[in-house]
């Protein structure tokens, strides 16, 4: 099997100190490879969205090593200064609610990746065109967020996550404000980007409509891995 | 992509009301200065209506407009006589109301000897005075027309010639009558009070006025004229520019101090408010902010974004505000001047307030969390 593209090794995250000491996430190791569709699994303060700031360079971990596309990010220390950066190129994140700019259209939602990952302006508009045929909104291209239906935002969402081809994709709980039949076309879509493009995909949920749609399924309890 | 245009044009209605008050704001802003120089400029006309050099008044005194001055009517032959004086004539100065078809008008009056220094050295419409009696030169301020009979005292005066933009420092228009009519005017009594002061073999002093204007010969030294005349210790002799450095000096400069105050506390409110509305308006798009932090926006584009809807927002509502007071400026009761290095003065002031005003939100943006996009 390959090396896996994000890695994880005995990480912990506490916050506070003494009696208000709240440990979110403890000595955790988790590997997530490419073509994957991960599922981080459990209850309300199980740890599981703190795993994803983790993973998503949002939080500093306590201890351990964090390893992202074969770069070790993390280690007591993030390695690289520029952790925006950092979520530019390697990471794309996909909201429960779109997060989409409400001043931007469709079109302008995507680039503004693209615009600060620093892409040429005709690049970066046939990037644009082209995601926008692959996740079937072409049509919408000049609309603004608020014209757009829930389904229609959450596959805008997911061309923006895509647009920089990051390795790795972080959702929070991307299908629940969707029924389930868009719920499991999200899904299918998560699976085809993995496979299509070698990405590792992470969903945080406690969704049951897309339990079965995982690959792996990670499950957290009071901030431990307590089964796969 | 310049996100500060997108979200301004996405919240167009919004932003162009607010730029509206602003500019409303900013525009009394640009008025205070306009009133100050029409305070300037309404206080030199006084002086620089007559175009005269020298001023001989009471001595001791700055006179005749910061202070009272009064000199015997035979120091204007003595002036004349001087060496280097080209003409010299008497003047008084008084206010006084008068009835106009547009209601009751406050007016200085100018008494002056009709072909000597004293009268309007520029006319908009008519002549000058050529009688010495009973004619009149107005400035059409007072809504006097060329032909009126207007009443002063107990007789009639004819509107002969017509002045423009000659006002006092307190913005009253000039008329201009001979020097007897003034002095008339002035010490004239009505029946009883007359009658009374007969009773009493008492007469009204018209011998003396309130200053002699000369103007000097070419090749003549200015100063070396004035300093003959001040030799007698009873009179004064000032120049044109000590006249109008004084009158600035003792007329406008607490003027110049309340409005240079009320500017400062107007712009110092300018500022609190766009802070206000900066500020409101990064609160508006904290998740946004968040949201671009969390895709890899630096922080130079999160400050572009704030401090050029700052400076967007000023440079329009200075823009309408200077348009507007332009626009208005004829129609303020007192003179304001909309000059152009004051503009671009203030707009420069504007863009410095725009930047500190959206310092408040631009520390916010900077705290907030990219972690806050996360979650619902």
């Amino acid at each position: 099997m390959s090396a896996p593209i994000v890695s994880l090794r005995g990480v912990s995250k506490h916050y506070g100190d003494g009696p208000t000491r709240v440990d979110a996430v403890r000595d955790l190791d988790l590997d997530i490879h490419a073509g994957t569709v991960a599922g981080l699994l459990g209850p309300s303060g199980s740890g599981k969205s703190t795993v994803l700031n983790l993973i998503g360079a949002i939080v500093d971990p306590s201890k351990g090593q964090i390893s992202l596309d074969g770069e070790m990010v993390f280690d007591g220390g993030w390695l690289r200064p520029d952790l925006r950066r950092l979520r530019l190129e390697k990471i794309g994140f996909i909201f429960q609610f779109h997060n989409l700019i409400p001043f931007l259209n469709v079109a302008e939602n995507i680039q503004v990746v693209l615009d600060l990952a620093g892409w040429p302006r005709p690049k970066a508009q046939r990037r644009v065109a082209e995601l926008l045929d692959y996740l079937q909104v072409a049509d919408r291209a000049h609309a603004m967020p608020a014209q757009l239906s829930g389904g229609q935002a959450q596959r805008v969402a997911i061309a923006r996550a895509l647009a920089n081809n990051p390795r790795i994709i972080l959702a929070d709980e991307p299908t629940a404000a969707l029924d389930s039949e868009r719920a499991g076309r999200v899904m299918d879509l998560l699976r085809q980007v993995a496979v299509e493009q070698g990405a590792a995909v992470i969903v945080v949920t406690h969704d049951d409509k897309v339990m079965a749609r995982f690959d792996v399924r990670h499950a957290l309890a009071d901030g431990r891995l307590v089964g796969a | 992509m310049n996100l500060a245009i997108r979200d301004i044009r996405h919240h167009w209605g919004r932003f162009v009301l607010t730029c509206l008050g602003l500019s409303l704001l900013l525009g009394v802003v640009i008025s205070m200065i306009g009133i100050y120089r029409g305070l300037v400029a309404d206080a030199l006309v006084l002086v620089r209506a007559p175009a005269v050099d020298l001023w001989v008044v009471e001595g001791g005194t700055k006179g005749p407009f910061a202070e009272a001055s009064r000199i015997p009517r035979d120091t204007r032959n003595a002036v004349a006589r001087i060496d280097g004086i080209a003409s010299a004539g008497m003047v008084t100065y008084q206010s006084m109301q008068i009835e106009t078809a547009k209601g009751v008008a406050r007016v200085l009056v100018v008494g002056f000897e009709p072909g000597r220094p004293g009268g309007p050295a520029v006319l908009a419409a008519g002549r000058t005075l050529e009688r010495s009696h009973f004619e009149m030169v107005a400035d059409i301020k007072t809504g006097l027309e060329l032909g009126q009979l207007i009443r002063l005292g107990n007789d009639d005066y004819r509107v002969v010639g017509l002045t423009r933009g000659q006002v006092d420092s307190g913005g009253n228009p000039l008329i201009y009558l001979s020097l007897q009519d003034a002095q008339a005017l002035q010490f004239e009594l009505e029946g009883a009070a007359a009658r009374n002061q007969a009773a009493r073999g008492e007469r009204a002093n018209t011998n003396q006025v309130n200053a002699v204007l000369a103007t000097i010969h070419a090749d003549a030294d200015l100063d070396s004229v004035a300093r003959s005349v001040s030799r007698w210790k009873h009179l004064s002799a000032l120049t044109q520019a000590d006249q109008e450095a004084m009158l600035l000096s003792a007329v406008v400069d607490k003027a110049r101090k309340q409005i240079g105050m009320f500017t400062v506390t107007l712009l110092t409110v300018s500022t609190v408010i766009i802070a206000l509305i900066v500020h409101t308006m990064t609160l508006d798009k904290a998740r946004e902010i968040a949201t671009l932090k969390l895709i890899g926006a630096p922080d130079r584009t999160i400050l572009a974004l704030i401090i050029q809807q700052a400076l967007a927002m000023g440079v329009i509502s200075f823009s309408l505000g200077a348009t507007l007071i332009t626009l208005a400026a004829d129609r303020f009761p007192r003179r304001v001047i909309v000059e152009a290095p004051d503009i671009a003065m203030l707009a420069a002031a504007v863009g410095v307030v725009c930047v500190i005003a959206s310092l408040a939100g631009v520390r916010h943006a900077l705290s907030i969390d990219p972690a806050q996009a996360l979650g619902g």
